[in-house]
């Protein structure tokens, strides 16, 4: 009960948090007043009943403590609060049913460029995601205190900044956009990353930032880059199960079990892609979505169809020129091609000072020469990985292969 | 000949209104401007908000490129100042990005604080 209860509550957050902005006109004021809502709602619900409209209700008892807050404050002498009482007063009259413009404006206000990336991650978690400060210290791995100091910093910033509640005028969206997908795909990835946390913490992030690519999605339809980052999540998310052993090892999208994978997601995620792609507006989430999709698509590893995701990389590196994905495209070019092809150019991105550090790389290479049957320097690969303190899964991956070449 | 002085400070915030430390500044910067008014060399003076709550715009290759904080470019310092009256901060970026410095160095863009006269 209480589980569903704390789900469904979580679940109206961001559209309550959203009304409430507007009403109050501080991201602040309107967080506090929806959180003691929930908490009245947490104690009454149980026994009094689920109300028919409670986004409705929880909106209602958050207005009422927030003016409450406001007059206290105002008695204080707080200016600030006596104009923003004003607001939500006059505001008694004012539309307090939700709107869609509403949860939009939070998600682009909290994900807002002037607002450190961190900040923004942070922030969109907290106020739209409607985790909790612990739950998003532990997600990063830092002491609660630091993540509740990082959001005190962020809204004090967009109040003494005035960073604005609402859509962005026409010739900002696209920017504006692509950074909200970029704070919601960071989010996923922090969930995805199998390196740090424990594995609940990181399910969590992943289902909450599907829930943000669904909700962009839905407020600014046809956006095609939106909808290839909610493919892209969907599909990645889809071999979650088969991810890991039942150790918690990582297993490798080539051994994984592809019966465990979820194919109503990637039904669901090869569905949004395609309708993206017939947008004829190309971007990098829809091409990672592709190259994700080729992987769902392959009956087996050995069907995989390396070729096209190589080619997808390569189409790829256009919009983002970085070492990573070129490392991606050598490993599927060598897929393609044959080892050698690829071990060319992780050969040459090894020296990439961006790159030195990465275990991935060195992990990447190592394999490449086990193909090549030099297994020497696949064991001095594999070691100099594990001297760079990759995460546990890959560790213990790249024990065993050492072990396997040893032997 | 017009100057402008730097009014350095040794915390990152202003005092919160309403504490004995704001009304202590308040009253201090009260009686100086008091006698700047009075010698009739006073044009304006306000307290900006933490430097926290700065943005910083760099404009590279036509594309404006946002900074949370202050400038932390040590080659970087302080050459001239601009005030205008903006709805939020969306429209001072905007601005911030059509001054020159924005394109070889950067503009910080740092609320200025709205403060009553002291009574």
């Amino acid at each position: 009960m209480s589980a569903q209860l704390d789900q469904l509550i979580r679940s109206h957050w961001w559209a309550a948090v959203a009304t409430l902005c507007r009403l109050t006109g501080d991201l602040a004021a309107a967080e506090d007043a929806v959180q003691e809502a929930c908490v009245v709602a947490l104690e009454q619900w149980p026994s009094a009943g689920v109300p028919d409209n409670a986004l409705g209700w929880l909106i209602g008892v958050a207005r009422h403590k927030a003016l409450d807050r406001l007059r206290r404050e105002a008695i204080r002498g707080s200016k600030e609060a006596a104009s923003m009482r004003e607001a939500l007063e006059t505001g008694a009259e004012q539309d307090a049913s939700p709107r869609a413009a509403d949860t939009l404006s939070l998600m682009f206000l909290c994900c807002h460029p002037a607002l450190s990336l961190e900040a923004r991650v942070a922030l969109t978690l907290r106020s739209v995601g409607g985790l909790s400060t612990a739950e998003i210290a532990a997600a990063f791995l830092v002491p609660e205190a630091t993540m509740a100091k990082r959001l005190v910093r962020a809204k004090a910033k967009i109040r003494a900044a005035r960073i604005p509640f609402r859509v962005p005028d026409e010739d900002e969206l696209p920017a504006r956009l692509s950074a909200i997908l970029r704070v919601v795909y960071l989010v996923f990835t922090e969930g995805h990353m199998a390196s740090r946390g424990d594995a609940l913490v990181r399910g969590d992030l992943c289902d909450t930032a599907i829930a943000l690519a669904r909700g962009v999605v839905g407020l600014l339809p046809g956006e095609p880059e939106a909808m290839g980052l909610l493919a892209l999540l969907l599909l990645t998310d889809a071999r979650r199960a088969a991810r890991s052993d039942d150790l918690g090892a990582l297993v490798l999208l080539e051994d994984q079990d592809r019966g465990r994978w979820n194919a109503g997601m990637i039904a669901e995620g090869e569905a949004i892609l395609e309708a993206s792609l017939r947008k004829g507006r190309p971007g990098p989430y829809q091409l990672r979505a592709a190259i994700a999709a080729c992987h769902s698509t392959a009956s087996s590893a050995g069907r995989t169809d390396w070729r096209q995701i190589a080619l997808l990389y390569a189409e790829l590196i256009r919009y983002e020129p970085t070492p990573v994905v070129e490392a991606n495209r050598a490993v599927a070019l060598a897929m393609a091609e044959g080892p050698a092809a690829g071990l060319v150019i992780l050969d040459a991105l090894a020296h990439h000072p961006q790159l030195q550090r990465w275990p991935q790389l060195h992990i990447a290479r190592a394999e490449l020469l086990k193909r090549l049957r030099r297994h020497g320097e696949a064991i001095d690969v594999y070691t100099s990985a594990l001297e760079l303190e990759p995460a546990p899964a890959s560790r213990s991956f790249i024990a065993r292969r050492i072990r396997e070449l040893s032997s | 000949m017009k100057y402008m002085f730097l009014l350095n400070r040794t915390t990152d915030a202003l005092p919160e209104p309403g504490t004995a430390e704001f009304d202590q500044m308040m009253q201090a910067y009260g009686a100086a401007l008091e006698t700047l008014g009075k010698a009739g060399v006073l044009i304006d003076c306000a307290p900006l908000a933490a430097g926290s709550a700065a943005t910083t715009v760099r404009v590279r290759d036509g594309e404006t490129i946002l900074t949370d904080g202050p400038s932390a470019e040590i080659k970087e310092q302080l050459g001239g100042y601009t005030i205008v009256a903006c709805a939020d901060l969306d429209e001072a970026l905007k601005w911030a990005a059509i001054m020159p410095a924005a394109r070889d160095a950067s503009v910080e863009v740092r609320p200025i604080v709205a403060v009553q006269a002291p009574s």
